[in-house]
Formats: structure tokens, C-alpha cells, sequence
């Protein structure tokens, strides 16, 4: 995630100190992606070191206020104007675990993938309880927005997690029928933690 | 005894269709249970039992073996009369097809099980009108099923399943044809019938909807293999009566 970014695009709105831009980032992305402290100082001494933003004086409580430069400025619009790339698709650690249970010989891929969606649908579940909580109505205040949208879009995660799961393992009995092997990773349920 | 009764239990319930060569198993000795103020979901692949787990649920159909109660009654006790009356009070049911009567309009579709009830007319009818209200297409109230969108005549269906005091409202794939924005009204309103006490069950395919519910049961050919969200009483009681 490109923090710099995010912390320029909120100082676009109005020059603020270091722990008011992680609460501003908070409230838009609920505590998601928590950022501490220390990461928001860094950056905003990176971004000053680039001439993207600078340190304009201090408040009555001496917290040290950062205003962005016209430099910065240029950097946000482009920002917003370029797709995030998909070209180095973000490291997918289930995606590399099921690649591996698939192929190591001996992991009972049925549990694997079952016991993922089992955890994915209760991280969905809680999604869901917290999109509950907000009532049907669409929120106004532009960061509430900002926050359910976020909240939407790991329940679109979740969900498509669900989807390959589901994908997977229709792909894996198919292959287990066309070929049965010995050795071949089935799908069959993993009927011992079922026994209620 | 337990400090809930369940609204819906299977014990040990199987259904096999056919025989010798042909013979499918559509379940296969599952136990389920569904109590007051609870939605619970079930999702599975196409053929692993869903509708028949409901359809046997609803008295629309009988097990090979095991017991089916709804509120304490088992359902074989019944007499075909019993049962249809239990269909109309205790248990509002949408189909995977929407099982609309085509001569009818929207609120008479919504009206009938209860006039066939002995609830008067008037009544009845004001019922559904607002049941369709509640399902968003209060302004169709006076159509019929064959000038309306799959969607509407989705909607129609609900509405004929939770109007009145039902106590179980099973749902098979009630948000088929819905966009998101839709399915997921469906699903409140759902989700309130139950927070208000009924007891629920929910076939779908779609993880987001099934997220509305406490419990996630997972079928795979006929058996129950996974759940989340497991409520406690259930944990409680289920050892002790097993
Ligand atoms: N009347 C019947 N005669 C023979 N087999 C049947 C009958 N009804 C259902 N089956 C079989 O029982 C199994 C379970 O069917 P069921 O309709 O419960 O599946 P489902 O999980 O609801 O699937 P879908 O997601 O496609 O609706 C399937 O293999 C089906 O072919
Ligand atoms: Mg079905």
C-alpha cells in the first residue's frame, strides 16, 4: 500500500501534524490497515526530503504542521489518475499454500480448502454484522462513505476468496474422478471434524 | 429438556431417491436443528442436497428414515391435512422457482394460504399489501405473476412467506434473480422476521447472503461437513441428545 500517497492526498485537504493524519486515515479505512506513529513520521520526513510536502511551523502545542507543495500536488492528481498496477499482483499466500498442498504429497487438500472457507466465511460474517450495525441507509458524511466502501470491498474480497474455493475444489473431485490414482488429492470432506 | 426448543429438527434424517442401480442419496443421516431468532444458511454444491434438506423441512416431502419436527410435531405424525395446515401457519416457504398461481395478482398470491386459513379476507389482503410493501413492490400490488419481472415475482414469493405469524420461513435460493442491492433488502427483511423469533433457513449459493445468517452449514453429497458460527446452545445440547 502506498502510504505516501495516502498521507499526501489527506494533506491535499488541509495541512495537518503526523498523529492527526493517521486518525484522518483511520476513520477513512476503519483500522484495516493500521498505521502507527512512527510509519506517518517517516514518511512525511521522505515526503519533505522529496519536496512533496513541508513542515510549516507548529501548533499552540507544539505538534510540527505539514502542508503539501505544488510538487505534491502533481504528484497526488497523478496518482489518482493512474490504475494500480496489476502487473506484480500482490503476494497471494493461499493461493501459493493451495499450489503446494496440490502438489506435496500426503495434504488432504478437501481439509485445506475447507477449513479456509470456514475462516473466510466467518471474516465474512463479521464484515457483514459491522455493515448491519450501519443500517440500509447510504452514509453521507464523506469519511463514514469512505469507510463503508472499504468495508464493501472486503466483503467483495472475502466473497471472491469463497468463489476460488469453491472453484477449486469442483476442479479438484473432477480431476480425482477423470483420474483415480493413488495419491490423488481429493475433496472428500474432512468427516471427522463433523461429528458434532 | 432444553432451555430452547428447537423451531426445527432433523434427527438422523436420510432421503434416498430411486432404487437398485439408479438409487441417489440426496442425505444421508443428517442432523440439524434450527431455533427461535436464528437465521442459518446452508450452501453447497448443485446436487448436494439443499432443496431436499428444505423440502423435507417444510413437510413437502418425507424421509426414507429419520424424524423431522417442526415446533415439537413430527411431521409423519401428521395427517396430510395436519400437514398442510402446519405449511400454512407454522412455515412460510420460497421456492427455488417461485411457485406463483399465474391467475392470481401479487396480493392474492400473498393472501391465499392465509384465507384457506380462516383469517378474514379483509384482513389478509391488508397483510399483503403490506408484506409487498416491505419486499419493496407495494406499487405491483395488483398484478399478475406473468407481467412482472423475475425479480418482482422473487419478491411476490417472499412476501407470501413471511407474511403472518410464521415461526419457520425456509428460503430456497430466495435471492436468485436479485441484483446485490435487492438480494440484500431480501435478506433484511429476513434477518428481522428472525430477530423478531422465527426461526430460519436459508439456501444459497451466494457467500455474501449466506454471511447474513448465525450459522453456515456446509452440505457436500448429503452430508453436513463443516459449520461456522456454531451457536452455543446447540454445542450445549447436541452431546447430551446424541
Ligand atoms: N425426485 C428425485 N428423483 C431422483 N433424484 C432426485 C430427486 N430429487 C432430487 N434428486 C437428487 O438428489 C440430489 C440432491 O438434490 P437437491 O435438489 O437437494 O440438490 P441441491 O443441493 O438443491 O442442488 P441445486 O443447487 O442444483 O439446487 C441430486 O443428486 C438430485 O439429482
Ligand atoms: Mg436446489
Amino acid at each position: 500500500m502506498s502510504v505516501k500517497h495516502a498521507l499526501l492526498a489527506l494533506l491535499e485537504q488541509q495541512p495537518m501534524y503526523g498523529y492527526q493524519l493517521r486518525v484522518e486515515f483511520e476513520q477513512r479505512t476503519g483500522t484495516t490497515w493500521p498505521l502507527n506513529v512512527g510509519q506517518v513520521y517517516t514518511t512525511l520526513t521522505r515526503l519533505e526530503r522529496d519536496g512533496l510536502a513541508a513542515a510549516r511551523g507548529e501548533d499552540a502545542e507544539g505538534h510540527v504542521i505539514y502542508e503539501i507543495t505544488a510538487a505534491g500536488r502533481d504528484e497526488v492528481a497523478s496518482w489518482f489518475t493512474t490504475p494500480v498496477s496489476r502487473d506484480q499482483p500482490p503476494r497471494d499466500e493461499l493461493a501459493i499454500k493451495l499450489a503446494l498442498a496440490v502438489t506435496v504429497p500426503g495434504v488432504d487438500v478437501g481439509t485445506v480448502i475447507q477449513q479456509q472457507r470456514s475462516a473466510t466465511m466467518a471474516a465474512l460474517q463479521d464484515y457483514t454484522r459491522l455493515k448491519r450495525q450501519a443500517g440500509r441507509d447510504v452514509p453521507t458524511e464523506p469519511s463514514d462513505l469512505a469507510w463503508s466502501l472499504v468495508l464493501d470491498s472486503l466483503v467483495f474480497g472475502a466473497e471472491a476468496e469463497i468463489r476460488w474455493l469453491d472453484h477449486c475444489e469442483a476442479r479438484l473431485r473432477r480431476a480425482a474422478i477423470e483420474r483415480p490414482a493413488a495419491g490423488t488429492p481429493t475433496a472428500a470432506p474432512a468427516s471427522e471434524r463433523s461429528t458434532r | 429438556m432444553s432451555a430452547r426448543e428447537a423451531v426445527l429438527r432433523l434427527t438422523d434424517v436420510s432421503r434416498v431417491h430411486g432404487s437398485g442401480a439408479n438409487e441417489v442419496h440426496a442425505l444421508r443421516s443428517i442432523s440439524f436443528a434450527a431455533y427461535p431468532g436464528e437465521l442459518v444458511a446452508v450452501m453447497g454444491p448443485s446436487g448436494s442436497g439443499k432443496s431436499t434438506l428444505l423440502t423435507l423441512a417444510g413437510g413437502l416431502d418425507r424421509p426414507t428414515s429419520g424424524m423431522v419436527t417442526v415446533e415439537g410435531t413430527d411431521l409423519d405424525r401428521l395427517s396430510l391435512d395436519g400437514r398442510a395446515r402446519m405449511r400454512r401457519t407454522s412455515i412460510g416457504y420460497v421456492f427455488q422457482g417461485f411457485n406463483l398461481i399465474p391467475a392470481l395478482t401479487a396480493t392474492e398470491n400473498v393472501a391465499l394460504p392465509r384465507e384457506l386459513d380462516g383469517v378474514p379476507a379483509r384482513q389478509a389482503r391488508e397483510d399483503a399489501r403490506r408484506a409487498l410493501a416491505e419486499v419493496g413492490i407495494g406499487e405491483l400490488a395488483d398484478r399478475f405473476p406473468d407481467d412482472m419481472s423475475g425479480g418482482q415475482q422473487q419478491r411476490v414469493a417472499i412476501a407470501r412467506a413471511v407474511v403472518g405469524e410464521r415461526r419457520l420461513i425456509l428460503a430456497d435460493e430466495p435471492t436468485g434473480a436479485l441484483d446485490t442491492e435487492t438480494g440484500e433488502e431480501i435478506l433484511r427483511l429476513l434477518r428481522a422476521r428472525c430477530d423478531a423469533g422465527a426461526a430460519g433457513v436459508l439456501v444459497t449459493h451466494e457467500a455474501r447472503h449466506a454471511a447474513w445468517a448465525d450459522r453456515v452449514v456446509f452440505l457436500r453429497d448429503g452430508v453436513v461437513i463443516d459449520e461456522t458460527g456454531a451457536d452455543p446452545v446447540e454445542l450445549l445440547t447436541e452431546p447430551a441428545a446424541r
